[in-house]
């Protein structure tokens, strides 16, 4: 049939829809089968899997990925069982569940690149499932995953018309159902030849007649080609609570003689008719059970407190290509320097006039930024989609490591650019692994030292100063000092007989190939350090700090910028060089009286700053740029506030004004500078370097009380490294 | 004659979208709704022809909104079709019991969609 290929053609427009929501419903399931604890039943939960597994069934099946669905099906099937309590919940279940999941996932992936999946996929799939689902499962349930041919019209080959007597006592209360008599007459007329006569002796008096109700009979003929199926398919819905009685004629007019006088009932069709394959029944769970369950007041409950990843992502929503958001927030940088461009222009306009234009730039700056700011929060993503899958590495590690290890997290909903949060899965993944492998102690040793046997391993998510702080926290052991030292003076990366702070030692490990004995496993190794994962971080424009007491635990401090490509600056000038410092860190800025300066012998200057004292960095000595002012007190001073808290003067000649500036990476088309986060293009068309405010702090640490010459940062070991 | 409307309800965007699709080609005006609770807010703030609901669903099950749309006087004779999976006969009958009209089974294909829409509507 022409028509109904073109049809089918069609649908392929939705296997895109269907493909990009399998990966979230497996997500979902994941996420629902990792809160199955064995022994205990959470209905909702347990709903929440069979949900997701039943949308991808009932998709597949409508785009025809026969292998999908029968997967599906013996999946649902065990989370029907367990919904109906014929099967416990048991660990080796839900390891089990947790593979068909995965099995699920590749079956999808061979599906969406039109490939067939291996034969043994589903098969050892399939065994791993029924072998720890037990006994709970009929053998055959598989053979059911195949759709039951409900409309066998196309297939019946042209047979010669034949009569039917039809006889038609509908429930009286068929009205209420939805179900119109007359509709079905035109269905069965549509089939044949059809002549019906109406009954109406059941019908009251006017007094009495309920218009609700329904008091007709009807009773007739239908020539058709149609099989008996066919016309039992018209009355389908109505067949369980009405009379119906099909009756196949003798060419004559008289009932067929094979057929017993009396009509048979629709339901228990004449042999050798073509009656729809009845589909195999499911297990008869506990009735009692199930209805007990199925149909408790629960679900206002539900719509409060249930379905936590479908109610974050609830509400209207479309899907849209990456591209065009992409370049939307093109658009929206270039409309940023265009802005900044007319405002400089309008800058040197003669004071008082123009009052409207003025007034016009002014609203289309505030107008910008939002445009900005809306088209931010398209590309922002919760790190819930990255947290989601920690539960199952944490999970996976500890059976491996034989460590009880309970995740706590927090702060999933947190917001950050969609990019960010997909950078963030590997540097995070390999905290996970290196917390679980080395941070904890073994459950024995754990106890013997008086700590609970099972260790919490906290992540959390939170914004902080324009960035977002994400830390992973154990309370394990903590960093073994004495061994990381050791370590370092045999490779020589630490001097013999000198000892650093223990800060200073605790940042050995983000050192390229460091490894303590201990710090090698089959887990956290995957020929992976802690230094790939600066490395990765840092080119993120994201910073990594580890803080670790002895015996209590280690932690984890990630930050990273909420977004790689717009943000709010104050420009600053220097000599002739301008440099944009993020708002985020600005503190305050102020010109120093003499009596506010210190020098702190050998050490750096500072400045006094709300009564303490604050490192002074003079820009024009750490990037060597002539004709700068030298003397802070003609000079101003701007306090910047990393992410870690710690402030820092930043000596500048004078402040040009706040604007929103585009993030331009120098990475990719120079190298990395310590102290500068990026570049970006100004409204006059020069390019400003935009200040990495904890990398100030750091060169200014290094550079000592003179303020040495270290624009460039030579070659760390880092690179020499790679 | 102006176009029947009908309420498709599934929280699976691919089956919404499949089954807004067959219908609006077939002529028909589609109203979607994300779950039972949607459904039912939609169903009381525009009229529809017949509505299509999936039974699993988030926040109000198939079943319950359509116990709750048969107290709706508009919607005591409105055709009522429910997604059902061949090993649903149970859920089929609590259905039948909640007031649906009729059921489709899933996996279904658009001329089998489009054959119970015909059957229901006129």
């Amino acid at each position: 049939m022409a028509v109904e290929g073109s049809r089918v053609d069609n649908l392929g427009q939705f296997k895109q829809t269907y493909f990009d929501e399998c990966a979230e419903l497996l997500a979902i399931a994941e996420a629902g089968l990792l809160r199955l604890a064995p022994g205990t039943f959470d209905l909702e939960e347990v709903n929440t899997v069979f949900r997701a597994v039943h949308s991808i069934k009932g998709g597949a099946g409508a785009f025809g990925f026969s292998d999908l669905v029968t997967f599906a099906h013996e999946y649902e099937a065990v989370m029907d069982a367990i919904r109906a309590h014929t099967v416990p919940v048991s660990y080796g279940l839900v390891e089990a569940l947790i593979h068909a999941n995965d099995a699920l996932g590749r079956l999808i992936d061979h599906a969406r690149a039109g490939t067939a999946p291996p034969p043994d996929l589903i098969a050892a799939a399939v065994t791993a499932l029924r072998a720890d689902s037990g006994h709970g499962l009929p053998a055959a349930v598989i053979a059911s995953g195949r759709a039951p041919a409900v409309a066998s019209t196309a297939a019946a080959p042209e047979s010669p018309r034949r009569s039917f007597a039809l006889r038609f006592e509908p429930n009286p209360d068929l009205l209420l159902s939805g179900n119109e008599p007359s509709f079905m007459f035109r269905a069965l007329a549509r089939l044949g030849k059809l002549e019906l006569g109406c009954q109406f002796d059941a019908l009251p008096a006017l007094t009495e007649l309920d218009g609700e109700k329904l008091y007709l009979k009807w009773a007739g003929t239908l020539q058709t080609a149609a099989s008996l199926a066919e016309i039992e398919e018209v009355f389908e819905f109505v067949a369980d609570d009405s009379v119906i009685e099909i009756t196949p004629l003798a060419a004559g007019g008289a009932p067929a003689a094979a057929v017993p006088a009396p009509a048979t009932p629709m339901r228990s069709a004449a042999p050798g008719t073509v009656a729809p394959p009845g589909p195999p029944a499911k297990p008869p769970g506990p009735p009692v059970l199930y209805g007990s369950r199925d149909e408790p007041p629960a679900t206002p409950v539900q719509a409060e407190t249930g379905e936590p990843v479908q109610a974050a992502s609830g509400g209207q929503s479309i899907r849209v290509d990456l591209d065009k958001v992409e370049r939307l927030v093109n658009l929206v940088g270039e409309m940023v320097i265009t802005q900044s461009m007319i405002a400089e222009h309008l800058r040197h306009l003669p004071p008082g006039q123009h009052r409207e234009m003025l007034t016009g730039l002014e609203q289309l700056t505030q107008h910008t930024r939002d445009l900005r700011e809306c088209v931010m929060a398209i590309r922002a993503q919760p790190v819930g989609s990255v947290f989601q899958r920690i539960p199952r590495l944490v999970r996976e590690l500890s059976a491996e490591t034989g460590k009880d290890v309970v995740l706590v997290t927090s702060g999933e909903h947190t917001e950050v650019d969609k990019t960010v949060v997909e950078n963030l899965i590997d540097p995070l993944t390999h905290m996970i692994r290196n917390a679980v492998a080395h941070g904890f102690e073994p459950p024995d040793e754990r106890e013997a030292l008086g700590k609970p046997r099972t260790g919490t391993l906290h992540l959390s998510a939170r914004h902080r100063s324009g960035r977002i702080v994400i830390e992973v926290a154990d309370d394990g052991r903590g960093i073994d000092r004495r061994r990381v030292l050791e370590r370092a003076v045999e490779r020589g990366l630490v001097p013999p007989g000198v000892q650093p702070g223990d800060a200073e030692v605790d940042d050995l490990i983000f050192l390229p190939g460091f490894t303590t004995s201990e710090m090698v496993s089959s887990l956290s190794g995957r020929g992976v350090g802690m230094d790939v994962v600066r490395r990765n971080v840092v080119a993120l424009g994201g910073r990594i700090g580890v803080h670790s007491i002895p015996g209590e635990g280690t932690r984890f401090v990630l930050s990273l910028p909420l977004t790689l490509a717009v943000l709010d600056g104050m420009v600053v000038s220097v000599g002739a060089e301008r440099f944009v410092v993020p708002i985020t860190n600005i503190v305050e800025s102020l010109r120093p009286r003499p009596a506010d300066l210190r020098r702190l012998v050998n050490l750096c200057d500072v400045i006094q700053f709300r009564g303490q004292f604050v490192r002074l960095a003079r820009l024009h000595r750490l990037f060597d740029i002539p004709d700068a002012v030298e003397d802070p007190t003609r000079a101003l001073v701007v306090v910047v506030e990393a992410e870690d808290g710690a402030q820092l003067g930043v000596l500048v000649d004078d402040i040009q004004g706040q604007q929103q500036v585009v993030i331009k990476s120098l990475e990719p088309n120079f190298r990395r500078i310590t102290g500068v986060a990026a570049a970006t293009i100004l409204g006059d068309g020069r390019v400003a370097l935009i200040l990495d405010v904890a990398g100030v702090h750091e060169l200014s640490r290094r550079a000592g009380p003179g303020g040495g010459r270290l624009a460039v940062e030579p070659p760390s070991q880092t690179e020499a490294a790679a | 004659m102006a176009k029947k409307r009908i309420l498709s309800v599934d929280d699976s965007a691919s089956i919404r979208q499949m089954v807004a699709f067959t219908l609006e080609t077939a002529g028909y005006e589609v109203v979607t709704a994300n779950d039972g609770q949607d459904g039912l807010d939609r169903a009381k703030s525009t009229s529809v022809d017949m509505v299509i609901t999936d039974l699993n669903m988030p926040r109000l099950s198939g079943i319950d909104m359509i116990k709750q749309l048969r107290t709706l006087p508009a919607f005591k004779f409105v055709p009522i079709v429910m997604l059902t999976t061949e090993s649903e006969e149970r859920k089929k009958q609590e259905g039948r019991a909640a007031g649906a009209t009729g059921w489709i089974v899933k996996p279904f294909n658009p001329d089998q969609l489009l054959a119970v829409v015909k059957k229901l509507v006129s």
